[in-house]
Formats: C-alpha cells, structure tokens, sequence
C-alpha cells in the first residue's frame, strides 16, 4: 500500500495553511475534507479581523483564496469522512467512510469546531423550523420579523448586528451583565437601534408548534421568568470540537479540544492537531493558520 | 453546476418534476449566500453518480422560488427533502456527511 507523510485532515484555514506549508515542503502528502474547504469561515459573513484585508473580506471569498492557494502547490486532496485512526506498527492507519484506508507516518487533525446547543426543550425539535445556528444562511427566512440571539460573545454579537439587515427587531439574550465579545462590536450592537440588550438572562424553553413562536427566558438576577415573542431564535453559545473520532487516542482537555506542545505535537506521536480543535486561548482564523503552518513545519521537522 | 445528472426546480415545474416522479427525488434548498450549502455540494454531486437510476436530484434556489419552501415550512437551508410518490419521506436540515444522506436514501431504493 502508498504510505503517505502527511494526512491533514479537514481543510478549513488550519489545514489549507498546513498544505501549503506541506506543499511547498514537498512532502507526500494528502489533504482530507467530508464537505467542501472552508469550514467555519463559510458561515462567516464579513470577516475583519484577518490582516491584509483591510476593508474586510467575505468567508466566501477568504475561503476560495486559500483553497487556490492550497491547491497550487499540489497536495493532493480528497473528499471523504476519516472514521477513526489508529497505530500499525510504525505507521498511523486511517479509517475512511468511503474508499480503502490509507498509511501515513504523520497525521495533523485540523477538523475545527461546531456549533454547541443550548440543551433546552424545543430546540432540537425546532432546529430548522425558526431554531438556527447560522445567520448567514437563515437570516432571510426573518424579513420584517423579531428574531432573539442567544450568547454574548464575539459571534453571538456580530450576527445580532447581521441579523438586522433583515429582522425589524433582534434581541440579543446574554445571561450576564456585560458581553464579552471585542469592543468595537459591543459599540456597533449598543448603537445599532435595533437590536435590545436583554441582560442576565437565561433560555428556558423554545415554544412553537410548527415553528418557533417564542422563548421563554428567565432573569437570574430577579429569577422572574417572562416570555418574549419571537420568529426565530439564533443561538451562538460556543463551539464544540470534532474530535470525537480521535477520543482516548490522544490527550484532550475537559471540553475535548486536543492539547499540543507549541510545535503542535498531541501526546500520540505522529499525531499534530491545528486549529480550532486545538486546546489554545483564541479560536480565530488568523491562529488557525498560525497552527496549520507551524503543524507542517514540525511533520517536516519530525521525519527528517 | 457541475454535475448534468442534477437539475434544477422551480416553484413552476415542481408538481410535475418532483412531486409527479416515478422515482424517488431528494430535492436540494439551497441560495447562493447559504456557506454550509456550499459546504454539501460536492457530497450532492457524488449521491448523484452513486444513485443514477434510483434516486434522482434536484435543486431549488429558495431565493428565486419562494412558494415551495414556505409549502413545506423551510426556514433554515441546507435542506434536504426527500420525496417519493408526492410524499416526504425525510428531512434533513444542515451541512451533513454523506452517512446521513445515504442513511436517508436507503429508506426508498
């Protein structure tokens, strides 16, 4: 069987940084994606905070840049789900849900993040029906509606700021007094008339038949319980990683993001882990490269 | 679109072409600011060649068809419909791995 240097698997900023880095380090390498490259970036509306783009660019956009440019120095690339993993010998083999497995000496699992739920009544029966954890995608299904966004942290602001485009009123449900997204969003959402602050509250219950037609909320402070009327929830309350498939494999912290050394070594040798199913301080796609890049290096480092 | 075996369906043609079909038709939602739809679309593009024959798939732009994702209550996209005999069969909302869609599609072939 081929055995490969390198498997990167999962291609949004931290594996297509990896691959170029890989790439142009001639490496023998393969790059795996279940969907298309991107991942979270491709829900991403605006992103301004990625240095170069001063004007700030689209997901879109930041995405197809860098899959041009991964794809340019010739890591091969294939689409297919990884199953599990596991050490032959000297060898990592890799499980796929399609076609045969695969033999690499060096793995770096860059399979980033999802959306985390909120765990309460109606959610999971409303998802799709007015619960969303994607305003990019769903804010238009809300024209002219009242809309609540539940979290108060960097995406959870950003989005009540998007979702005004389309919704006539936002609430923005955050169950503390202060929102700990970065300031020059606090001040866009503070400025912005339609969106209403409802602090130290809790999501209790997402109502509806059919489709959401309000949540019930609870003030912590007062813990009096009120019910605001609304179209459509967003909810925005963290990530989770994509690790489950790597668990017991290698170390995780209590969430399940992966903890490296700074080289990105995992506690399995062979095994690197970049992005934003990394244990590290800041998930931003500017750190995801940084990991991606630095995760290649090492591979390269490692196997000579 | 880069796969000829999908086509595309609008509010017009959508009793005939889907609901009328003599195969099953998994029936895409989709709009062009949608990422996660983005995300799907290669995974649609392979369900297409594996099920050739069996299953036929469908695109609809939500933006430029309002009616038929207000019929079957659509307010979140990706969303996949599987319809056979003008009935629906499954629903599966978001960008999911090809072992849900196949998962699906095993319920009519």
């Amino acid at each position: 069987m081929d055995k490969k240097q390198l498997v990167i698997i999962g291609s949004g900023p931290a594996g297509l940084a990896a691959a170029i880095y890989a790439g142009r380090a001639e490496l023998h390498g393969l790059l795996l994606e279940k969907l298309s490259p991107g991942g979270q970036v491709l829900i991403t509306d605006r992103v301004e905070n990625y240095p170069g783009f001063p004007d700030g660019i689209s997901g879109f956009e930041l995405v197809d840049k860098m899959a041009a440019h991964a794809k340019k120095f010739g890591i091969e690339q294939r689409n297919d789900e990884v199953v599990s993993i596991e050490r032959r010998d000297d060898a990592l083999s890799i499980s796929l849900a399609g076609e045969d497995n695969i033999l690499t000496e060096a793995i770096i699992i860059a399979t980033g993040a999802t959306h985390r739920s909120l765990g309460v009544k109606g959610e999971k029966e409303l998802t799709g029906k007015g619960v969303s954890y994607c305003a990019t995608c769903d804010g238009p299904f809300f024209r002219d509606q009242v809309v609540a966004v539940v979290g108060g942290g960097d995406s959870a602001v950003q989005e009540a700021i998007f979702l005004t485009r389309f919704a006539k009123k936002v609430y923005l449900i955050h169950r503390r007094d202060e929102l700990r997204a970065t300031k020059v969003l606090q001040k866009k959402a503070f400025d912005n008339d339609s969106i209403e602050l409802v602090w130290d509250s809790v999501v209790e219950e997402i109502i509806g038949a059919d489709s959401v037609e309000a949540v019930r909320i609870r003030n912590k402070k007062t813990d009096q319980d009120s019910v605001l009327e609304v179209q459509g929830v967003f909810i925005f309350v963290g990530i989770q990683p994509n690790t489950g498939f790597v668990k017991g494999l290698v170390e995780m912290d209590e969430q399940g993001f992966i903890k490296t050394d700074e080289w990105m070594r995992t506690s399995e040798k062979g095994i690197y882990a970049a992005g934003d199913c990394r244990s590290k301080p800041l998930l931003q796609i500017v750190t995801a490269v940084s990991d991606g890049a630095t995760a290649a290096f090492a591979v390269e480092h490692d196997l000579s | 679109m880069s796969n000829d075996k999908i086509f595309h369906v609008t509010d017009a043609d959508f009793e005939a072409k889907v609901l009328q079909s003599d195969l099953p038709v998994l029936v895409d939602f989709w709009a062009a600011w949608c990422g996660p739809c983005r995300a799907i679309a290669p995974v649609i593009d392979e369900m297409a060649d594996k099920y050739d024959g069996k299953v036929k798939i469908a695109k609809m732009n939500v933006d430029e068809n309002p009616a038929t994702p207000g019929r079957y209550g659509i307010r979140a996209i990706p969303t996949l419909i599987l319809f056979k005999d003008g009935g629906v069969v499954d629903q599966i909302t978001g960008a999911v791995g090809k072992a849900i869609i196949e998962g699906a599609i095993s319920k009519v072939i």
